[in-house]
């Protein structure tokens, strides 16, 4: 292998004239997409030999599994195996290993999975599921993170000091603490001291789903030879290859036989990172040998069984000087992470790191608690904990900018974190277009212009807030590509980032482009087989742009040295006097030298007397950060580095806020994001417009309501309500800032989550700034504005 | 029970039981794949198709209802190559995941045939009933409306 990535002067020079990159070439995926070509896990046909399972779920939230009676269901025509936790006594977890395949003696969340009847179709299956019996001893559900870690609370997991776990996780056995995350950097006291304005306050997060529109979809197969195939809805073929070995290890499977396909995927948002239902798939294949085997999530299921994310009680303490430097901050986090934290723990952990904001900060102190509830499994969703924080975190730099009679825009100019300020963790800012995307921001929404309506009930308020999010990953978490050419000078680019819909598999295309001059249309890039493409971590992060397009960089830029090595082979020109152009080899030494790829890149190049050179043209590449480290002191957080680098910038919107009704209407947005280089800027102002919009409903519209048994009381798109096309701003203005990455494929760093991350503060600041009243609890509704209108007016 | 229903322009006489839904038959029985289960319920539109010429969702429907009607799902618009719709979106990157689109572009389509100058808010409207998580929609309703400019030949 040649480089490994694209560095520093080489980004430089290959920005001076790009072809490809920078354009906003059309999706390669596209006509599949237009067509109903694209096929996703539940379209492929498997035969009649093909079953279905349903699943048992447990109607409690916390609950004794006393005793399971089989046999009625197994005496169902058409049942082909039920099976239970004793069938598969095995541990699996992304992070830490605390959740069987089954409930085994308990189950900690209502619609746990306790057994599963396999049949030969899914109505079978549906109905002997019901005939299964299932005696539970009830105990008192644990549905609040504070009444969780209050003195002598039952322990959800008692055995939690005893899981299996990655080692920047620290879970307090004996409580049910999972995961705490403590930053400590400078002198809190002495910041407190030296402040003029303290403002501390609470802010509450509640949970969220998804929504991806394709369900979440399992089949697997142990075929007669005992290899184990899984077709999965993933974000992340690899990892979960992973995770069935590691739980399937005590039936003899290792990773050599376990393969696992993922087409296209309708859509993850972090709900289909890691392994959820997936493992019930894995498990049942092993149970009916030779057989294909379904699991399909309802629409009900998707809302309860994968992940949620995770709600959050987020205490706030931040001091600062008259003339507006912050001098010290106090952020406490106490997460609703759920009956299972083997992923969601690791979200715990990002926000933990990070909460400051994309702020300077000289003395931090931040403390992120990962708490067990007997609610549905915690987990990674689109901004992985920033989202999350930032709701409070923004809320209150606006209001301490308010107390201190400074411009709440202004307030930010003063403290945003620039390039080498040193970090909460201890190491240096990244690179970072902050101030100029504030300011492109309040230049959008014509901050500081106040605008008024023509309805005496209809106020308009504007909001501006930062957003920054980095990479969550473990620090070995690295990407790969393969690369050939064909006859025709065509490529086949293998990768197994997943295309979710961001685009990834068109910038792909256009990383290799840019290297080898040849045209997007010409190239395809392949979905993962795990037997086939080489390794990624996950497609989670934001991050396979830079760290695949890193991969995919190398491989072409390998298939290109060869090239330039069968040339000089056969034709005697020095390799560094060639280049790539349409298509072609080209020479600077000699203007007439021209060398179709397809002439040569499979066939090789005839020499005079009958003989050839060179041969099929493949090229390969890796990435991996090689500078990260999750070792640090787990009282401070000092001492490690465990973010690759953060991706920071603005969000702004104008609204109309209705006095009487409460109503919220968006009449413009904008989101300014530092992308390094936009590679393919149609698609980032993809991200930009959907990623808003999906934020904007977190603040307007959604959130999951549960009863006080646990339930979830909105599990259909009836009752939880996600954005039509009629519920879209006016217009979304999407700002892209280009300051290099240094280290990133062209200069270019993530972005997919980052722009719905400022979306719900940005909201509560406009309605503020509207209506006067402060919502510290999202979702901020129109019921909910409409009362704290009343409650102000003093009604 | 047998039924007679027309996909795509092709009669299929198809055995159904009483309860399969018309989604469930097109996808397993006739081997059409476009039409995706979201919800089962009614309230994403991912199962979309059109029903004599109108969309309607086909996990709501039975498919003994379906005797002797016509069914077009997005395999079966286009006849031999790409409907302008169709070319303009794929151009102007409209869709991400691709997994609501087959319930879009009908719908889009339905639209366009009966009205070939459609305002922002008749699109908006017209496939109001199809739920996109990735898009935010805008990038979809910019393609339904440049489709139309073209088809019109307007400026």
């Amino acid at each position: 292998m040649t480089d490994t990535y694209v560095g520093k002067a080489d980004a430089a020079n290959a920005m001076e004239d790009l072809q490809v990159v920078g354009t906003g070439a059309p999706r390669i995926d596209g006509l599949d997409k237009v067509t109903g070509a694209a096929e996703y896990v539940d379209d492929i046909d498997f035969g009649p030999a093909l079953l279905h399972a349903s699943v048992v779920e447990s109607p409690h939230a916390h609950a004794r599994i006393v005793r399971i009676d089989t046999t009625r269901a197994e005496a169902e025509p058409g049942v082909v195996k039920v099976v239970t936790g004793a069938d598969f006594p095995f541990t699996f977890g992304l992070y830490m290993q605390d959740r069987h395949v089954f409930a085994m003696d308990r189950v900690r969340f209502v619609g746990e999975q306790v057994a599963a009847v396999i049949a030969r179709n899914a109505r079978i299956a549906k109905r002997a599921a019901s005939l299964v019996e299932v005696e539970y001893e009830v105990l008192d559900p644990i549905l609040d993170p504070l009444g969780a870690i209050s003195e002598g609370t039952e322990l959800i997991h008692p055995d939690l000091g005893s899981y299996p776990r990655v080692p920047w996780f620290l879970p307090q056995a004996g409580t049910n603490i999972s995961h705490w995350r403590k930053t400590r950097r400078g002198d809190l006291e002495a910041g407190f001291a030296e402040a003029d304005v303290i403002l501390e306050d609470t802010y509450t997060v509640p949970r969220y789903a998804h929504c991806a529109i394709e369900p979440h979809v399992v089949v697997g197969r142990l075929d007669q030879a005992g290899r184990l195939t899984l077709w999965t809805a993933s974000q992340s073929p690899y990892t979960q290859r992973a995770v069935f070995a590691e739980a399937l290890a005590p039936l003899g499977f290792s990773h050599q036989d376990i393969r696992v396909i993922t087409p296209y995927v309708g859509g993850g948002f972090g709900g289909k990172a890691g392994v959820s239902m997936e493992i019930i798939g894995a498990a049942l294949a092993t149970a009916v040998k030779g057989r294909p085997v379904k699991v399909r999530w309802t629409r009900e299921q998707e809302f309860y069984n994968t992940y949620q994310r995770q709600g959050v009680v987020a205490n706030l303490k931040v001091g600062a000087r008259r003339d507006g430097t912050i001098t010290a901050l106090e952020h406490t986090l106490y997460w609703d992470a759920g009956a299972y934290v083997e992923y969601g723990a690791n979200v715990v952990n990002a926000a933990g790191l990070s909460a400051t904001g994309p702020y300077r900060v000289p003395a931090v102190k931040i403390d992120s608690l990962c708490i067990y509830t007997n609610l549905p499994p915690g987990g990674p969703y689109r901004g992985f904990g920033y989202s999350e924080f930032h709701f409070g975190l923004e809320s209150h730099m606006t209001r301490l900018a308010q107390r201190l009679g400074i411009d709440p825009v202004e307030f930010r100019r003063i403290n945003a974190i620039a390039e080498g300020d040193t970090l909460a963790y201890g190491e240096p800012m990244n690179p970072s277009g902050l101030r100029e995307a504030i300011d492109r921001t309040a230049a959008a929404i014509d901050w500081g212009t106040p605008a008024a309506s023509d309805d005496p009930n209809v106020e308009i308020g504007k909001g501006l807030c930062l957003f920054w999010k980095a990479p969550a990953m473990p620090p070995n978490a690295s990407s790969a590509s393969f690369l050939k050419f064909n006859e025709d000078g065509s490529i086949n680019i293998t990768v197994s980032g997943m295309e979710l819909g961001q685009g990834y598999l068109t910038v792909m295309a256009q990383v290799a482009s840019e290297v080898l001059s040849v045209p997007t249309a010409k190239i395809r890039v392949e979905t993962p087989d795990t037997d086939r493409n080489p390794y990624e971590w996950q497609t989670v992060a934001s991050h396979v742009t830079w760290s695949c397009g890193n991969a995919v960089a190398a491989a072409a830029k390998e298939a290109r040295d060869k090239i330039y090595q069968v040339v000089h082979d056969a034709h005697g020109y020095e390799e560094d006097s060639l280049y790539l152009e349409d298509e072609k080899v080209k020479c600077d030494t000699d203007p007439d030298f021209e060398l179709p790829l397809a002439d040569f890149v499979i066939d090789g190049i005839e020499m005079s007397d009958g003989t050839y050179r060179g041969g099929p043209i493949v090229g390969s590449g890796k990435f991996m950060p090689e500078f990260t480290s999750a070792r640090s002191d787990p009282e401070t957080s000092q001492g490690g580095h465990p973010n690759v680098h953060y991706t920071v910038g603005a969000a702004g919107v104008v609204v109309e806020v209705d006095r009487e009704t409460g109503k919220i209407r968006v009449r413009k947005a904008a989101l300014a994001a530092d992308v390094g280089r936009a590679i393919n800027p149609t698609l980032i102002e993809g991200q930009i417009t959907g990623g808003l919009l999906q934020g904007l409903a977190t603040v307007l519209y959604e959130d999951m309501r549960f009863d006080e048994q646990g339930r979830l009381l909105n599990p259909t798109f009836t009752d939880y309500k996600i954005p039509t096309s009629k519920d879209v701003p006016d217009e979304i203005v999407p700002i892209i800032i280009e300051v290099p990455q240094p280290d990133g494929p062209f200069g270019a760093r993530g972005v997919g989550e980052h722009t719905m991350i400022a979306a719900a503060p940005v909201i509560a600041d406009a309605v503020a700034d509207a209506v006067g009243v402060r919502l510290t609890d999202m979702p901020i509704t129109a019921e909910r504005v409409a009362l704290a209108i009343l409650e102000a007016n003093g009604r | 029970m047998r039924i007679d229903v027309t996909v795509n322009g092709e009669v299929w006489n198809l055995e159904v039981e009483p309860a399969e839904v018309l989604l469930d038959v097109l996808r397993e029985k006739a081997g059409v794949k476009s039409p995706k289960i979201g919800c089962e319920r009614g309230d994403c539109g991912s199962c979309t198709i059109l029903y004599d010429g109108h969309t309607i969702r086909s996990c709501l429907v039975l498919a003994v209802e379906a005797d002797g009607h016509e069914v077009v799902t997005l395999e079966g618009i286009g006849g031999e190559g790409l409907t302008m719709l169709q070319r303009t979106m794929v151009e102007m990157s409209s869709f991400q995941c691709g997994f609501c689109a087959p319930g879009i572009v009908l719908a889009a389509h339905e639209l366009l045939q009966e009205d070939p100058n459609p305002s922002r808010h008749d699109v908006e409207e017209a496939i109001s009933g199809n739920l996109c998580r990735c898009t935010g929609y805008i990038p979809i309703v910019d393609a339904v409306l440049e489709a139309a400019r073209i088809e019109r030949g307007a400026p």
